[in-house]
């Protein structure tokens, strides 16, 4: 069975169900198999949930046994990155400090998906609290990258990039504060999308930095996101910074046509730190959008540089308030001492890694008195330059477009020593997330046998536009076609 | 702005982190890279520029204050590292 089914998109695998060429009970037992056979090598699962995924899948069956017509995503198996709730499942943030974390409730994405009669094959392995880039924070395991097992996957959303990429769930929603799901996606050869924010409930995504973070899908193809977006998208009163605004249906934006659409250029997205090749192969699927039709020109987003620091403090600043709440008492990891003070102190000590105990001594020192004009007002007011510059570009321009990341993936310990140089590799991805705005990673060719993303940036709310120029990127070239081997051979990073 | 030991200390007392010697020390030498690193921020003249909070502009978000079902006392406690009788348990609460 596994022949047939894995490593279809969701449309596809759709039609098989209609057709009645496969059951949803054989697709996820299918799944499931695949979880079993690649997954000790990949480890992108922190828990996999064989029984309930069956007694869902079986549900769907009865429905399809009873005539019912199938909802785009029913009876598709997926999976969630292990920092969005889900009730009576086990959500860690693969972190020592909820490890044992039991939710009460869902967020609002894990109902919405329930809703739209998806499977859940389990729950996936992230850097803790989504902190990092390339899911080595993890308090669990180390992810691997399909296309080689010597490399990171990125991160944060490590897991539920490989998941994809790997053949272990047709799609999976990832988090992005600052690029934890477009470098990952980058990384490992599949579809990435950071909605705008507000877009996507944040209900439920256990807090890392709240102005900033936002789930969307990864998926195989262009289609499969806007099919998911078109279920997890829209105003949800439970969270207050949930925008009102009317969802249109992704999937109209599919279109192979990309005659006089106005693309940009962001010089600063070319220039220092990026490697000449994946530069070059950028370049490459520009010159395709250009012979496509589109109208392409150089343009500036002068304050690039600056968004680096301005995004390390505030998400720092953020994630050190929205940390407090973990002092053992109501929830998580507790340490023994007699007196209060003493059990908050060692809890928090040994509950967090290094890398979340650097960022809460980063945002703390950020917020201190005295300090707090220096530098979290400072970075608030770049901020408001670095949104300036899109919204300059966006008078001109209808999508932007650069690399996703600077390099392809990098060797597991190559930049965990150093946390400034680890820092400094999300340059392509933070100002976005500052400027509140879309962008997608698509699979874009490769480097030295390891995928490069070409990363689209659009308005606020013009999802659409994102996904009309991926689209026809898509469907002019083969790159999402391509598969990892995972039959065991390992490649080695950097080699011809 | 250089950023020294002590300051280190006493920012991890804010945050109620406490740390191992060799923590104090990696974390006075790499908050010093990084913040050195923000400095660059000073280059940038901002006098009349607002701060940004939120990239989407945010409202107060009201509603009628009506009686709704939430979560019971069983399920609240549940995931509580020590708890009794409806209460979650602490050690003492000294004044030092």
């Amino acid at each position: 069975m596994e022949s047939v089914s894995i490593g279809k998109s969701v449309s596809e695998l759709h039609e098989l169900l209609v057709h009645k060429d496969i059951s949803s009970a054989e697709l996820t037992k299918a799944y499931i198999d695949r979880i079993q056979a690649v997954d000790p090598d990949l480890q992108a699962y922190l828990t996999v949930l064989e029984d309930e995924a069956m007694a869902q899948a079986a549900e769907v069956d009865q429905k399809i046994a009873q005539g019912e017509a199938l909802k785009p995503l029913e009876g598709i198996p997926m999976a969630l990155k292990d920092n969005m709730c889900t009730e009576g499942i086990r959500t860690s943030c693969a972190s020592k400090m909820l490890e044992n974390f039991v939710p009460p409730y869902n967020a609002t994405v894990t109902n919405r998906l329930r809703a739209a009669g998806t499977i859940l094959l389990g729950k996936l392995n992230m850097d803790e609290f989504a902190m990092g880039s390339s899911t080595e924070n993890s308090y669990f395991t180390k992810t691997r990258n399909p296309w080689n097992l010597e490399c990171v996957p990125g991160g944060s959303s490590g897991g539920s990039a490989v998941a994809v990429a790997g053949d272990e769930a047709a799609f999976t929603l990832g988090s992005d504060t600052g690029g934890s799901i477009r470098q990952p996606a980058a990384f490992c050869g599949v579809v990435g999308m950071k909605p705008t924010y507000g877009a996507v409930s944040r209900l439920g995504l256990i807090a890392f930095a709240s102005s900033l973070d936002q789930i969307g899908p990864f998926t195989k193809t262009v289609r499969d996101n806007a099919l998911v977006m078109n279920a997890i998208a829209g105003y949800d009163a439970l969270d207050s910074t949930s925008v009102p605004y009317e969802t249109p249906d992704y999937t109209k934006f599919l279109v192979n046509d990309i005659k006089g659409l106005k693309i940009g250029i962001p010089r600063e997205y070319f220039g220092e730190g990026i490697d000449p090749d994946v530069a070059k192969g950028i370049k490459a699927g520009i010159q395709t959008l250009i012979d496509l039709g589109a109208e392409v020109a150089e343009c500036s987003l002068p304050h690039t540089e600056y968004a680096i620091p301005a995004y390390y403090l505030i998400a720092t600043a953020e994630a050190s308030s929205n940390l407090a709440r973990y002092d053992g008492v109501r929830y998580g990891y507790r340490a023994d001492s007699n007196d209060v003070l003493g059990m908050f102190k060692k809890t928090r000590a040994e509950g967090f890694g290094q890398e979340v105990k650097r960022r809460i001594m980063l945002g703390t020192y950020a917020l201190s008195s005295g300090y707090y004009d220096a530098y979290y007002l400072k970075a608030q007011k770049v901020r408001t330059l670095i949104k300036q510059d899109f919204d300059k570009a966006f008078e001109k321009f209808d999508v932007l477009l650069s690399p996703t990341a600077p390099t392809p993936a990098f060797k597991f310990g190559e930049k965990s020593a150093d946390p400034l140089a680890m820092y400094l590799s999300d340059i392509t991805t933070v100002p976005i997330n500052l400027a509140g705005i879309p962008a997608i990673s698509i699979p874009a060719g490769f480097v030295n046998g390891l995928p490069i993303g070409m990363q689209l940036m659009g308005k606020a709310f013009g999802e659409g536009a994102l996904y009309r120029v991926a689209y026809t990127f898509e469907q002019n070239t083969n790159y999402h076609s391509l598969k990892p081997n995972l039959s065991g051979e390992v490649l080695t990073c950097g080699s011809r | 702005m250089s950023i020294s030991r002590e300051d280190v200390e006493y920012v991890a007392a804010l945050a109620r982190l406490e740390l191992t010697e060799q923590e104090t020390q990696e974390y006075t030498e790499q908050l010093n890279s990084i913040l050195g690193y923000a400095a660059m921020l000073e280059r940038l003249d901002t006098t009349d520029v607002l701060p940004t909070a939120h990239a989407v502009p945010l409202h107060n978000v009201l509603r009628e204050d009506q009686v709704r079902p939430s979560i019971n006392h069983e399920k609240a406690l549940k995931n509580a590292p020590d708890g009794e009788e409806g209460f979650f348990r602490v050690p003492k609460i000294s004044l030092t």
